[in-house]
């Protein structure tokens, strides 16, 4: 397809005149997102080490600021092998895990039950819109009460927090889904359960896994919290006995163990999404 | 309160006083009576608000919550085909065509209709990655492998492009010639009823208005009688080649 000449000056006149067989269109500019860059989602956070590299190393962050990165690998060396750092990882993650599924179990069902049916939804919806507004941090006072300060406070907390985003991210899919679809449905005959298994939960499962993500977070953003309240192991506890010491170094391993807990925790849900959202790709392209 | 439905077996599609509206201010349907024939493809138009769908809906069960009352019979085994294809995006195209089958040869059954209208090799394709008409024609696949004795359509073609939508009816007529299901397709199209169905009728103040008979030696424009039998058809619902004739402009 050829544009008439005119129309095309803007574009190298010089190289377009050469030849009367080159291309003549106007090449428009491009508006969308563009082609996918490889390894994208590692570029970002390399950009924020090689700053934080090249800072310290220029002495412009000062080691009482921020320490070294190398500095923060040293002391994470000598934490592992000294201090059991190891099972600090071990216990903090441990919390997070089973907190977080109790969170998306509960999340899920809640969901599904105020998704599936109008009594359902009466029941179970207006409390957790309720519970939405309270911030569960809050209520860590009470729990303490309640559950006392071990792991059951640790881990209800979690919970907690991270029920809500499955609940409203699932809910949403669940109602989102194209009542054509129910209709479908019933012209060709299909049970309930073989509506709710084939139409219901794929039609949520973007949704859930969207919630996933928040949810991810959340229940990290509620660990570091937790910890800070009487652990005797686990990354926050390692960070509180460093504030006492005035360690810096060990506080920012803390951070940095924080902060790649949730980075590989929100591409594996990626990664999952990916895989189990197979039939949207081909929509992204 | 809806109809009683009475379903029996390979008995034909019969409609009686069928009457259904959606505000007290009037019906949608008043008293409309039809009846197909074992095999017999109708054609249904009418203008936009005639209650097409409507009786379509009524047949197909579809109709819970709308208000009306009469008497509605059709087979055991009916099927909808939908203006969009409505395949469900998450599954594979068999897997859709075979959606809610319950028989140890679905996965089979499915391929065999898949072939039959021209999508064979594409059962592990996505619905996304199919053209319009390949979907409609997914659609189709899934409704025949069901075996239906009643075939509803509505407006199937309606959203596809003019040269597929030549290509459809060919398939179509095919598929019906074979199948042999009772066929109600409600259509805009006045063309598209006359060139598919044995029988067109028309829709007019909720009851059946017209009520003819296709009987051409070819089913193309080329045939003395498609071109009167359109004239005919377009004039009851109010269109001339002119465009509205006189009278109605006056009132």
């Amino acid at each position: 397809m050829t544009a008439t000449a005119d129309t095309a000056l803007r574009v190298d006149t010089e190289t377009r005149t050469q030849g009367a067989d080159i291309d003549q269109r106007v090449l428009r500019r491009r508006l969308g997102p563009g082609r996918r860059i490889r390894f994208a989602f590692w570029i970002g956070p390399l950009v924020l080490l090689a700053i934080w590299a090249a800072g310290s190393k220029a002495g412009v962050i000062s080691p009482q600021i921020l320490t070294a990165p190398w500095d923060v690998a040293t002391t994470f060396k000598t934490q592992w092998t000294e201090h059991d750092l190891l099972g600090d990882i071990v216990a903090s993650l441990k919390r997070a895990v089973v907190g977080l599924a109790l969170g998306v179990l509960a999340g899920t069902v809640l969901a599904l039950v105020s998704g599936l049916s109008r009594a359902g939804e009466s029941l179970v919806d207006g409390p957790i819109q309720i519970k939405r507004s309270i911030p569960t941090l809050a209520l860590i006072p009470l729990f303490i009460a309640w559950f006392g300060i071990g792991q059951e406070m640790k881990i209800v907390t979690i919970a907690l927090i991270s029920m809500i985003p499955i609940y409203v991210n699932t809910h949403n899919g669940l109602r989102g889904i194209d009542g054509k679809y129910a209709e479908l449905a019933e012209t060709i005959g299909l049970r309930r359960s073989e509506f709710v298994r084939g139409v219901v939960l794929p039609g949520a499962l973007p949704g859930f896994l969207l919630g996933l993500r928040f949810a991810v977070t959340s229940a990290l953003l509620g660990l570091v919290v937790v910890e800070q309240y009487n652990a005797t192991s686990g990354v926050g506890h390692m960070m509180t006995l460093a504030e006492n010491y005035g360690q810096t170094d060990v506080i920012v391993v803390g951070l940095v163990i924080y902060g790649l807990f949730g980075f590989l925790a929100d591409g594996a849900v990626r990664l999952v999404g990916r895989k189990v959202l197979g039939w949207q790709r081909t929509l992204e392209g | 309160m809806p109809a009683a439905r009475e379903a029996a077996e390979a008995s034909p599609v019969r409609v009686r006083n069928l009457h259904r509206s959606f505000n007290k201010a009037g019906g949608v349907l008043n008293g409309l009576d039809l009846e197909i024939a074992h095999g017999e493809f109708v054609a249904l138009i009418g203008r936009s608000g005639s209650g097409k769908s409507t009786l379509l809906r009524a047949l197909a069960g579809l109709d819970r919550d709308v208000a009306g009352f009469g008497q509605i019979t059709v087979p055991a085994s009916v099927s909808v085909v939908f203006q969009d294809s409505r395949l469900l995006p998450w599954k594979r195209v068999l897997d859709n065509v075979v959606l809610g089958l319950r028989s140890k040869q679905a996965a089979e059954l499915g391929r065999q209709a898949l072939a039959e209208v021209g999508l064979g090799g594409r059962e592990r394709a996505w619905p996304a990655e199919l053209s319009g008409g390949e979907q409609q024609r997914a659609s189709l696949a899934r409704s025949l492998v069901r075996e239906p004795q009643l075939l509803l359509a509505d407006e199937p073609f309606g959203a596809l492009d003019a040269l597929t939508r030549i290509r459809m009816h060919v398939l179509l007529r095919r598929l019906c010639e074979v199948h042999r299901p009772a066929v109600l397709l409600v259509t805009h199209d006045v063309d598209e009823a006359i060139t598919l169905a044995d029988r067109v009728i028309m829709l007019e103040d909720g009851v059946v208005r017209t009520d003819v008979r296709v009987d051409l030696e070819r089913r193309s424009p080329a045939d003395p009688g498609f071109a009167e039998l359109r004239t005919r058809l377009l004039a009851a619902l109010g269109v001339t080649e002119q465009g509205v004739p006189a009278q109605r402009i006056a009132s």
